[in-house]
């Protein structure tokens, strides 16, 4: 299994039946192919919809996700424009926003608009996302692509929002994000403490018991 | 005798009425996310006419063959008030390159700026942005704890919607996510012109369905046929 699946797999039981979700493009779309059989979550489409589902069949005029793909519409969705769509996310009637990140830092903020003078795609919906869905877990590869740490003590790149991770979940680890410190919730099969650390920018807290399983695990190994 | 009022009152123009609209260096409004929802041949039309030194208010430039995407590549936008230009590559060149302006808003802000120019408001607190670059520069506010910044009414002199039906008095219907901007530039344009796919007699649009109401809309425009 490839880290993008692995931490979409994982982010998926994130979700509770019934739950209002945004889903991010790129990684975080992937969740929807990974939710548990027995649950029912809601998607909410930015662009202006509930009801975002798989594209079965040919394409309707007008039927597009955020990324601008055909895509379908569940039974029961419901269609309205932008200011609703966004009274939505502000207003704190999405419950998850899953989305990707440049950089998260442990005091829950995350950077994932713009790297300055190389790429500034804007912000779309995200720092609407971040601002006003009640939890937002940042679905990420835990380095970039020359290895450097992605989780970091403070962010370097401009920021979304400032303080309103609650979760990132990467390939290698869960952590939450609380009152300025990582914790880690979770370490992915095969990865040891020593390795996460080294791969990390930030100190972190253990969680119990789940770390204490880890550890005592890690020391089995050893 | 009524079929008669009913024509003379039609909102149908012929496609050429959108020259009698611009101008250079005007604010004009899009419609569209990802260019669903944008007006194709109006588009079209200002390229053809080519209006210079123009701003551009809209939630995304689209792609460079489609949707707002060639009056990026024309060279007639000299400004962008957009929240996405990442699917563009153009526009990022160009304003790397100094050729265009690019001003980024948040898209629930840029939302919300829209519908305050249109419906009188003098601005709107958002917590959107607040701890980030959007901050800077800007009145913050604190209520009952928390922090909002003031962000301000936008305008434009023209609005280019995109509806999938009309009746002659130009209420629109708009079809699925092609709605997203459409209704809010309805209100905050001096002129607004919609493209739409089919019109109908006045009357034939169930009243509950109108999405926008017809008296916002100048001139309607008929896309052409698929």
């Amino acid at each position: 299994m490839d880290a993008k699946t692995r931490i979409a797999r994982r982010v998926a039981q994130e979700l509770h039946d019934g739950d209002v979700v945004n889903l991010g493009i790129g990684l975080p779309t992937l969740v929807a192919h990974h939710l548990p059989s027995n649950i029912e979550v809601c998607l909410q489409s930015e662009n202006g919809f509930i009801g975002l589902a798989p594209l079965t069949g040919e394409p309707e005029p007008g039927l597009v996700n955020a990324g601008g793909q055909p895509c379908g519409l569940a039974p029961g969705g419901a269609m309205f424009d932008s200011a609703m769509s966004f009274a939505l996310i502000r207003g704190g009637h999405v419950d998850v926003t899953v989305l990707g990140g440049l950089q998260v830092d442990q005091h829950g903020n995350l950077a994932n608009w713009m790297v300055p003078d190389k790429m500034i795609p804007g912000m779309g919906g995200a720092m609407d996302l971040v601002t006003g869905a009640k939890r937002v877990i940042v679905a990420m590869e835990h380095c970039t692509k020359d290895g450097a740490p992605r989780l970091l003590e403070r962010c370097t790149l401009p920021l979304t929002a400032a303080a309103r991770v609650s979760l990132v979940v990467t390939e290698l680890a869960v952590f939450s994000c609380d009152r300025g410190r990582f914790t880690l919730e979770e370490l992915a099969p095969g990865v040891d403490l020593a390795t996460l650390a080294a791969r990390t920018g930030a100190g972190f807290d253990l969680a119990l018991p789940a770390a204490a399983h880890h550890r005592n695990s890690l020391r089995s190994m050893c | 005798m009524q079929a008669t009022d009913t024509k003379r009152r039609s909102k149908l123009a012929c496609p050429d009425e959108l020259n009698h609209h611009l101008r250079d260096g005007m604010r004009i409004m899009f419609g569209g996310f990802m260019g669903v929802g944008t007006p194709e041949r109006l588009v079209a039309a200002i390229l053809r006419h080519g209006a210079r030194r123009l701003t551009l208010i809209g939630n995304d430039t689209a792609f460079p063959h489609s949707g707002v995407g060639p009056l990026i590549a024309s060279g007639q936008v000299e400004r962008v008030i957009t929240s996405h230009i990442g699917t563009n590559p153009v526009t990022g060149r160009k304003m790397l390159a100094g050729q265009i302006a690019v001003e980024l808003v948040p898209q629930g802000t840029l939302a919300e700026r829209i519908r305050c120019g249109g419906a009188g408001l003098g601005g709107v607190l958002t917590p959107t942005g607040v701890g980030t670059m959007v901050a800077e520069g800007k009145m913050r506010q604190l209520i009952d704890g928390r922090e909002y910044l003031l962000e301000l009414p936008l305008r434009a002199e023209l609005a280019i919607l995109h509806a999938k039906r009309a009746d002659q008095a130009g209420n629109l219907v708009y079809e699925r996510a092609a709605r997203n901007f459409n209704p809010l530039m309805a209100l905050a344009a001096d002129k607004v012109i919609a493209e739409v796919e089919e019109i109908v007699d006045t009357g034939e649009i169930d009243p509950d369905q109108v999405m926008t109401p017809g008296i916002l809309v100048d001139h309607l425009i008929l896309a052409e046929s698929h």
